[in-house]
């Protein structure tokens, strides 16, 4: 089975220094490119092999970068989105800690493709060691002629910095991630217009995760059709699995996309630890909704989480067991997206806050039936669309199949008096 | 233009616009908060949202938020979707958590657009039942109270201070459901437009604190359309009186002139309206005190008027029919205009300019509208705020005109276009004396002399059209200045050419002229705007008169007895001395005016004037625009409009021609008549006899309360109302109930728009003009097709001298207005009296900020504490003008010290 | 007034953007390291140096989880408060701090020694219960070893 994106990590995570990475192929990908191909040429192999953006949405890259307008002039961007911050979510980590010339080489790749004189890493705060890493990684890149002017003697240039957030979940956002970079508040854009054409400073901008452009060089070295070989269903390639909660082994796997629940949490996991039992999992992260152990089979791709009512997400799971209340599991979630709205919009700024008391009372025992069907109301109605950018939506997801999925539990709050877990 | 469906219902509407403007436009109630016509649309509040189907099929259809959507063809649209329905309640629900339903003690007193709003979603049950978050308030000056716990973060005060106007201490603090919207550290809110926001804000977060201050519900106001008196621009407000006093100004919506918004001075100046020092009835000084009233004094003054020995004074913040009645009563030969020599040099050379030349003066919306602009001599921000505010408008449009080809967004997206346009801003050039608030806009700003600023003026006027003068002894930098801006206006296609009476100084003026018509002689559809320094400055100048100072000459030769002053107080047009020595010659004097002042002191007899609010009459503006002011108030004293006190004496003399006119309507019809410049001035507004469905328009809303009650202190029966027999308004709630005439809206209201937003049920659509269109006429319009006359005198440069300093006029928008320095809370703003000296100046006269200097013009002595400012000319000294307590003769010119 | 270090790091910044705006973070960033904290004064220094209003730094301060408007102690401890460590024990972490510490949350302890704040999601899930101390992380807590790992911070 291979595992393009963390082969060559060292299973005690230290970084792969550039030597260690060029010892294995590092930086060859970049060498065929800049020799071989066209910009449009390397967006086509991206295309070709359907790259689906990591982050999350699972946006086609190849076609992201094509909306990218050939004919502007002036200073054009390329960011990596390293802004990981999703509760549950720790996969980007293991690729910044442990092959960052790996990120590096796919962001030059990548800026190449759409023609940016400047890149930036947005890392998000607390990854300490990474943004360590990551500088020397940098450092190491220029003096390798790797950046900077004429990059092995071609006649294209960029320059790459890196740049640590000051903590605010909605820099996961694409276009709030921009405003930071900014210096501004971390507020959604609306689009359009769409960064690929008025990104940072107005000028064209490629955002990808870190795992998507990670990806990159192996698609140069290896072709469309590798990458899809790789997986077991339709969606393309490896993907990094995580999983998190009361498990025996919890952690990060490369894994083909397509995996079931059931090999994650059983084979990879080690199953549920001694005394617990699977009640439920966030499947991607804190903003997917519920999988239930009806969902074991289900095929971890974007289709296949999609079908079972929820979305691969960032493909990291939070498991849910038995012995853990959902009303205060969701109600933590809520909490999170409460804090983390950025107060732009009516209905996240104060929807969510609600939601959040009424999960709150609830655990307390001081909740009532018209306060579930608040909650209800509010699953609905902090949809896509009504809200400006997806932080709402995706808060509702988890609640809304927490109402559907664990109901008796809700009811049970209200029926007691009391939180039925009170005594963990 | 595209054909759109709304609930099953097709509909025409403009091509480029949102929805919400769209719907809006055609009289539908669709619910709104971020998005404002003047601000553009961000999507923030999501309280317009509406449903949208792809096809006749779809029966799903998607909500969308109506603001954010271009309007498309064959688009199919629902309002009264359920879904749509729901959520728009829904989003009031939330806006409601932590809004203190504080609405009976609120300033909005129901005027409120949140409430407006809450009723038209139907929002009438509060489900949440937690806490609410509180915030703590700030101090924000004299002019604004602040009530953060009603903010429901729509985000508009923001836009509007800091994006719109360029403010620079007002933002937004914090993130989630604790966002705050204030200053800093609490302090004055430093824009001169902040007034604003108690409009622009939906709520009662931002309110008017003047009107807390005696306070009243807005719908229990008597309120007239009116003209700003605050400045020569004529902005439309509305004012409005309860118990006898002026309590509040808002805007009146004027697509031409002013747009939505006022400058601070004209909001909060009004309140000289209600001073204690308000003249409220007729006096006779020297005389029985029987004569002081009613027939007896106009006998009396009767008496005093010697035929040739008798002289009139008008005045240019009086009406023109106060100033024209007071020429026919004196005789022309005997009316002199009450302005100080340079006012009047300058005002008549700017006249002269627009009436003579090929170039048109550009309205306050024209001049948004400029491509290019070239600001000669003028701190805008302090002579004439609102335009300040449209050459901001001007330079943040331009680039936008760029970018909306290449993000491909529609105008209206705002925060889009800010970030597609990012610190890009369109082309403006300032010269003046010292730096000016626009500086930070400007392409090139440079701070120098009058005449050097002329001498660039004229350069630049010399590159466009050879047939203008040559500059010679230009210096290197001065003709690099020159060329920069040559080049910019060359390419523009209607550039605006500012200048005025800010510099003092009419070579200003003259290059002024000569570039706009150097850019007319280029085929380029060139603007003008002069500043002037007050509200009917134009209209006096157009009706014409002697100077001041041959007044003078006159009372000094014995050739006046009488003078008959027009709301004026000749100690701020004349130089202290020549005053003290006119009022020691002449006999007697008639005084007409609001409040005591010093000329005042003078008056044999005083007769109360009334102001603007107690007073229907007409103003020229300084484009050449008469626009007409209604009474807001009858006074149930003596006061009443100076021209009604001039007809009264002229019956009194049995004056051939007066004696015949009592009313409004006939004054104004026969200064048509007889002043030809004023032709058409009888139309600006339907005359008295004026009636809808037989009715006259009501100053005051139908819920108008307390009308039997309000008097009964002093006599349970309601008194008769008073009568208005000079226009077609009713001083009661009486009257039509539709939608009056644009010209004499007295109030905006609409059925289930309570707020100052109803001002977009009286437009043709959301941010254009009033149904009628909107008032004033423009009486001076340029003679395209005419020889293109230009000036040749260049004056010689500037260079300091080491034995003289050059007084330089400097104005504020707080304190160079006599009448706004009797309201509080402008004289709370008022700056303290100074001399203004560059930093190698005062370290030749050796002396320091806060040090007295002393200086000497035309033989008087002056000590005023130094201000030193290196951006100023250096051998200048700026003086601020008419200032309580800063009586200074004529700038610029030369002191010594 | 902002100090030769402060202002050369801020300068350094500045070269690397398009407009002095947008190093605001970076300057605030930079302020903080020095003064673990951003007062009002430094509020207005950076808007100085940087040629922006006072209120507009303070709105993107004000905006910011870890830029801190407030004094704090030497260390700031972050408590991870997101999904993963509620499953696996965060309460407990947090009662347990709060005891020791004799301190609630945006609380500093007399002695200025720890700032006590929660924080989302650190993203070592498969570790939690986490927290971090300035730049240490600790991760897989149980209660017993927290007074352990205080005792390292003077």
């Amino acid at each position: 089975m291979e595992r393009p994106l963390t082969q060559h990590i060292p299973a005690s995570g230290v970084a792969l220094h550039l030597k260690e990475y060029e010892a294995v192929g590092g930086y060859a990908a970049l060498r065929k490119v800049l020799q071989e191909l066209t910009p449009a040429e390397v967006t086509a192999k991206v295309k070709d092999a359907n790259l689906k953006g990591r982050g999350g949405a699972g946006f086609s890259t190849g076609m992201k970068w094509s909306f990218v307008p050939a004919n502007v002039t002036g200073p054009r961007y390329l960011v990596a989105n390293a802004d990981e911050m999703e509760p549950g979510t720790f996969k980007d980590r293991w690729l910044l800690e442990g092959n960052p010339h790996q990120l590096l080489e796919g962001m030059i790749i990548s800026a190449y493709a759409i023609q940016a004189t400047q890149a930036f890493v947005f890392m998000r705060w607390a990854y300490k060691d990474a943004a360590r890493i990551m500088t020397r990684a940098i450092a190491d890149a220029y003096a390798a002629g790797y950046l900077g002017k004429n990059i092995l003697g071609k006649n294209y240039s960029l320059e790459m910095q890196l740049h640590t957030g000051v903590g605010r979940y909605m820099c996961g956002e694409e276009t709030a991630l921009l405003n930071s970079l900014e210096g501004k508040r971390a507020v959604p854009r609306a689009k359009p217009p769409f960064p690929q054409v008025s990104g940072l400073f107005g000028k064209p901008t490629i955002v990808n995760n870190v795992e998507t452009l990670s990806y990159i060089p192996h698609i140069m070295n290896n072709g469309g059709d590798w990458f899809k070989s790789l997986s077991y269903t339709a969606d393309g390639g490896t993907k990094i699995y995580g999983v998190s909660g009361k498990v025996n082994k919890p952690g990060a796997w490369e894994l083909p996309m397509g995996v079931t629940m059931r090999e994650l949490l059983e084979e990879h996991a080690g199953g549920m630890k001694a005394g617990f039992r699977f009640r439920g999992a966030l499947p991607g992260g804190a903003s997917t909704d519920f999988l239930t152990d009806a969902h074991l089979d289900v095929k971890m791709d974007f289709a296949g989480v999609a079908a079972a009512g929820s979305r691969l997400g960032t493909g990291t799971m939070v498991v849910l067991d038995d012995q853990t209340c959902p009303v205060g599991f969701v109600h933590n979630l809520e909490h999170f997206f409460a804090q983390e709205s950025c107060g732009f919009c009516t209905p996240c700024r104060e929807g969510l806050p609600w939601t959040e008391k009424i999960l709150y009372a609830l655990e307390q025992g001081h909740g009532t039936y018209a306060d579930l069907e608040q909650l209800e109301m509010h699953t609905k109605l902090l949809g896509p669309g009504n809200t400006f950018c997806a932080l709402a939506p995706g808060a509702m997801e988890p609640l809304q199949s927490a109402l559907k999925y664990f109901r008796e539990d809700f009811e049970q709050h209200i029926k007691e008096k009391k939180c039925p877990y009170a005594h963990h | 233009m595209p054909i759109i469906n709304i609930d099953n219902k097709t509909y025409e509407v403009k091509e480029g616009k949102n929805l919400l403007e769209a719907c809006l436009s055609l009289g539908l109630n669709l619910p709104y908060f971020c998005w404002h016509p003047a601000l553009g649309a961000v999507g923030a509040c999501r309280q317009c949202a509406v449903k949208v189907f792809k096809d006749e099929d779809d029966k799903k259809g998607r909500i969308i938020m109506s603001c954010m959507e271009p309007v498309k063809d064959q688009q199919r649209v629902s309002i009264e979707d359920s879904d749509a329905k729901k959520f728009r309640e829904q989003v009031i629900g939330w806006l409601m958590t932590n809004h203190p339903h504080d609405c009976a003690v609120c300033d909005e007193g129901g005027a409120c657009h949140l409430q407006d709003m809450t009723v038209m979603t139907g929002h009438s049950y509060r489900d949440y039942h937690f806490t609410k978050r509180t915030y703590n308030n700030q101090y924000l000056g004299p002019f604004l109270n602040h009530e953060m716990n009603r903010c429901i973060q729509c985000y508009r005060c923001v836009r509007f201070y800091k994006d719109f106007a360029g403010g620079k201490d007002l933002d937004v603090f914090a993130a989630h459901n604790h966002v705050y919207f204030g200053r800093q550290q609490e302090g004055v809110l430093e824009s001169e437009f902040s007034g604003n926001l108690a409009e622009v804000c939906p709520t009662g977060v931002f309110t008017d604190k003047t009107l807390k201050q005696h306070y009243t519900r807005k719908w229990d106001l008597t309120s007239a359309a009116s003209v700003c008196q605050g400045c020569g621009l004529g902005c439309n407000i509305i004012a409005g009186e309860r118990y006898g006093a002026l309590r509040q100004i808002t805007n009146r919506f004027n697509s031409a002139v002013n747009g939505y918004f006022l400058c601070d001075r004209g909001r909060y100046g009004y309140e000289f309206v209600n001073s204690p020092q308000r003249i409220k009835t007729p006096m006779v000084y020297h005389g029985p005190s029987e004569l002081s009233n009613g027939i007896p004094v106009l006998q009396h003054i009767h008496r005093r008027m010697k035929p040739g020995k008798t002289i009139g004074i008008g005045s240019p913040r009086a009406s023109l029919e106060s100033n024209a009645v007071l020429k026919e009563l004196v005789g022309e030969e005997n009316f002199y205009l009450g302005v100080s020599a340079g006012d009047h040099d300058l005002v008549s050379l700017a006249l002269k300019v627009l009436q003579q030349g090929p170039v048109r003066a550009a309205s306050l919306q024209e001049a948004a509208a400029a491509d290019v602009v070239l600001i000669l001599g003028e701190d805008l921000t302090n002579t004439a705020p609102m335009l300040a505010l449209s050459v901001r408008q001007a330079v943040r449009r331009i680039p936008v005109e760029e970018v909306i080809n290449t993000v491909h967004v529609p105008a209206w997206q705002d925060a889009a276009i800010r970030e597609a346009v990012q610190e890009n801003k369109g082309p403006l050039y300032i010269l003046n004396v010292q730096q000016t608030k626009l500086d930070e806009l400007a392409k090139g700003a440079w701070h120098t002399a009058p005449d050097n600023i002329a001498r660039i003026g004229f350069g630049v006027s010399h590159l466009l059209s050879d047939k203008m003068p040559e500059v010679t002894g230009m210096s290197e930098q001065g003709k690099a200045i020159a060329a920069e801006i040559a080049e910019a206006l060359k390419h523009a296609k209607n550039p605006l050419i500012i200048a005025g009476y800010g510099s003092g100084s009419e070579a200003v003026i003259k290059s002024a002229a000569n570039v706009a018509w150097a850019l007319h002689d280029l085929g380029i559809d060139a603007m003008l705007a002069f500043t002037v320094p007050e509200c009917n400055s134009m209209g006096l100048e157009m009706l014409g008169g002697h100077r001041l100072e041959s007044a003078v000459d006159r009372a000094l030769n014995n050739e006046a007895d009488t003078v008959i002053i027009l709301e004026n107080d000749l100690y701020r047009r004349l130089n202290q001395h020549r005053a003290e020595h006119f009022f020691d010659k002449v006999q007697d004097v008639i005084l007409l005016d609001h409040l005591y002042n010093p000329t005042a002191e003078k008056a044999t007899i005083i007769l109360p004037a009334g102001t603007f609010a107690e007073s229907d009459g007409t103003l020229v503006n300084n484009e050449g625009r008469a626009q007409r002011f209604f009474q807001v108030f009858s006074s149930n004293t003596a006061v009443q409009e100076s021209w009604r006190w001039l007809l009264q004496i002229a019956a009194a003399n049995g004056h051939a021609t007066l004696s015949s006119l009592k009313h409004l309507d006939e004054v104004v019809s026969h200064i048509a008549v007889t002043c030809p410049v004023f032709h058409g001035i009888d139309t600006l507004t339907p005359g008295a006899g004026f009636r809808i469905a037989g009715q006259k328009v009501p100053r005051e809303p139908h819920r108008y309360s307390g009308r039997t009650a309000m008097q009964a202190n002093i006599q349970v029966s309601e008194p008769k109302p008073p009568e208005d027999p000079d226009t077609a308004l009713s001083f009661t709630m009486e009257g039509y109930r539709g939608e009056p005439p644009s010209s004499m809206i007295p109030f905006f209201w609409a059925p289930g728009w309570n707020s100052v937003q109803s001002v977009n049920k009286f437009q043709t659509e959301t941010g254009g003009p009033l149904h009628d269109g909107d008032g004033g006429k423009r009486l001076i319009e340029p003679h395209p097709n005419g020889q293109t006359p230009f000036y040749t005198e260049v004056p010689e440069p500037y260079l300091p001298l080491t034995e003289h300093l050059l007084l330089v006029p400097l104005y504020h928008i707080y304190g160079s207005e006599e009448l706004s320095v009797h309201t509080p809370g402008i004289a709370e703003r008022i700056p303290a009296p100074y001399i203004m000296l560059h930093g190698e100046d005062a370290k030749r006269l050796q002396v320091a900020n806060g040090h007295r200097l002393h200086f000497m013009d035309n033989g008087h002595h002056y000590t005023l504490p130094v201000i030193i400012n290196n951006t100023l000319q250096q051998g200048a000294a700026g003086i601020p003008v008419g200032l309580p307590g800063v009586q200074i003769a004529e700038a610029p010119q030369l002191i010594k010290v | 007034m902002l100090s030769a270090i402060e202002i050369e790091q801020i300068t350094h910044e500045l070269q690397q953007v398009p407009v002095k705006k947008a190093a605001c973070i970076e300057a605030l960033k930079i302020v903080q390291q020095q003064r673990r904290w951003i007062s009002d004064e430094s509020v207005a220094d950076i808007a100085s140096i940087l040629e922006m209003s006072t209120a507009e730094v303070d709105s993107i301060a004000t905006f910011y989880n870890l830029i801190f408007r407030q004094p704090v102690g030497r260390h700031v401890i972050l408590l991870c408060d997101s999904i993963s460590c509620y499953v696996m024990g965060y309460t407990e972490i947090k009662q347990q701090l709060m005891e020791l510490l004799q301190i609630k949350y945006g609380q500093t302890t007399a002695d200025e020694r720890f700032t006590l704040l929660p924080n989302a999601c650190l993203g070592t899930c498969d570790h939690a219960p986490a927290l971090m101390i300035d730049n240490d992380l600790y991760r897989d807590l149980k209660p017993g070893e927290l007074s352990q790992i205080l005792d390292q911070y003077l």
